[in-house]
């Protein structure tokens, strides 16, 4: 479904991505982890073209995703897409942060609109909130209304770019549940996250990334019990223990 | 002072209305309210365009904000005066005059505070809402500026009260605002200077005292407002 032929991406003279090839197939569930830095953001970024690439294709559904005279809009109207800081629109209620797409690109009415959108805050649990501004929500709160507002546009694939970072250690849990929900649905999803034990339990797959480069791809059973490369190996003993100093 | 404010007070508010055209204050009001309301969708425009992503767009317009910001008012205000008509070949009166003079100036000024204004918003907001599939102009009408436009309000406001005081330069050209017929007043009664000017200062005073509180008030009401609280800032995370 989605398709990664020798991407390769420079920030300036930096290298953010390297030759990166990887299918990801429809309905599945991939992990992506790694260091700070390792290219794992930039990476779930170029799927739907915020971040560009200077050389290799990236194509979904078999369709290159940057020829000539591509509707980009549309383009993304398919892809969801969720933030490590929730970007909720802080000038709009919950509900109208997820209404504001499917009425301006759908052409939806009001009511249609409203009704899809509690039924999507009903999903992640949070109907009673609808008419509250972001700044009435918790984080968790927040980040599940940004997960409602990606829903909007029904996309078939969705990216997290760790979602769950920017939270309070008690709210993770409530965002992880939305998404295991989605996973049961059978979407898309690539995720990256920092939550090992979310990937053990949901993630069809997982992709090791660092500086750039996919160096392991595994399912969680492999990766966590006998990873390959040495810098995996480093990387799951690091965050197993982490007062570990040299 | 009374029996100068009971002899001239009529012609001080409106000038020689209804026997001649409209002046004094009435007109003061009226150009600087023609000019507020003119001004800032312009300013809001050129300020678009000052952030826009296609260079043919930005470059003229940061040239025009550059140049007007550069020169006095009252050279905006010759401009208009002398060379407008000549390359038109249209006599603009004196107030169609300075309306255009303030309108241009205040218009670069304001550019740049929407400019920031719009810079001002997280990019967060931007990027999430281009994630949707929204286009670049719908992001900016429905998510960006909304959230910019608010956090400006205290800089349009200063350049509002700058608007009603930049008036007083139609005096140059003869437009027949409230200076102008202050000083009028002046050489009929001219032993009185102080008193005439210590007048009109009072009333560009109260004019933009009127208009600075009528903005503290409107800041206070929107700072209570729930869709206008700062976001509980998350937790700095390393990208």
């Amino acid at each position: 479904m989605i398709r990664f032929d020798q991407v390769n991406k420079w920030f300036g003279a930096y290298q953010a991505l390297v030759d990166i090839n990887e299918t990801i197939a429809e309905g599945e569930v991939v992990v992506v982890c790694g260091p700070s830095g390792s290219g794992k953001s930039t990476l779930i970024r170029t799927i739907n073209r915020l971040e560009a690439i200077q050389s290799g294709t990236i194509s979904i559904n078999g369709e290159d995703i940057h020829p000539k005279g591509l509707d980009v809009n549309a383009f993304r109207s398919h892809i969801g897409f969720v933030f490590q800081q929730f970007n909720l629109f802080p000038h709009l209620s919950a509900i109208d942060n997820c209404t504001l797409a499917p009425m301006a690109l759908k052409r939806l009415s009001p009511a249609v609109a409203r009704e899809q959108a509690l039924a999507l805050l009903d999903r992640v649990g949070l109907a009673h909130k609808a008419n509250a501004y972001p700044s009435e929500l918790s984080g968790g709160q927040q980040q599940r209304v940004a997960i409602a507002r990606a829903l909007a546009m029904q996309p078939p694939i969705m990216l997290f770019d760790e979602p769950t970072s920017a939270l309070d250690p008690e709210m993770v849990g409530e965002v992880l549940l939305v998404i295991r929900d989605l996973v049961r649905d059978g979407m898309t999803l690539v995720v990256v996250t920092h939550e090992m034990g979310f990937a053990r339990e949901v993630a069809h797959r997982v992709l090791f990334m660092d500086q750039g480069r996919v160096l392991e791809r595994a399912t969680p059973d492999d990766f966590f019990n006998r990873p390959q490369h040495p810098r995996a190996q480093q990387f799951l003993s690091d965050i197993r223990t982490p007062f570990a100093t040299a | 002072m009374i029996e100068l404010i009971q002899t001239y007070w009529v012609y001080f508010l409106v000038g020689q209305y209804p026997k001649g055209p409209l002046g004094g204050l009435a007109l003061t009001v009226l150009l600087a309210g023609l000019a507020l309301v003119l001004a800032l969708p312009l300013g809001v425009a050129l300020g678009l365009a000052r952030v826009s992503p296609y260079r043919v767009i930005r470059w003229p317009v940061t040239a025009l904000v550059f140049v007007v910001r550069g020169v006095p008012l009252l050279m905006v205000v010759f401009w208009a005066y002398f060379f407008l008509p000549s390359i038109t070949g249209v006599k603009t009166d004196q107030f169609g005059t300075m309306l255009i003079a303030l309108v241009v100036f205040d218009g670069a000024y304001l550019a740049e505070i929407v400019r920031a204004g719009i810079r001002g918003v997280p990019k967060g907001q931007f990027e999430s809402a281009r994630s949707l599939g929204l286009s670049y102009a719908q992001t900016m009408r429905r998510v960006i500026l909304p959230q910019a436009l608010r956090h400006m309000l205290p800089s349009l406001v200063n350049q509002f009260v700058a608007t009603i005081k930049e008036t007083s330069l139609g005096y140059i050209i003869g437009l027949t605002e409230v200076s102008f017929i202050a000083a009028q007043i002046n050489t009929q009664v001219f032993t009185r200077g102080a008193e005439v000017y210590l007048l009109l200062g009072l009333t560009y005073f109260v004019l933009c005292f009127g208009l600075s509180r009528f903005a503290f008030w409107l800041e206070q009401r929107l700072a209570q407002r729930k869709d206008l609280q700062p976001l509980p800032q998350p937790l700095k995370a390393s990208a």
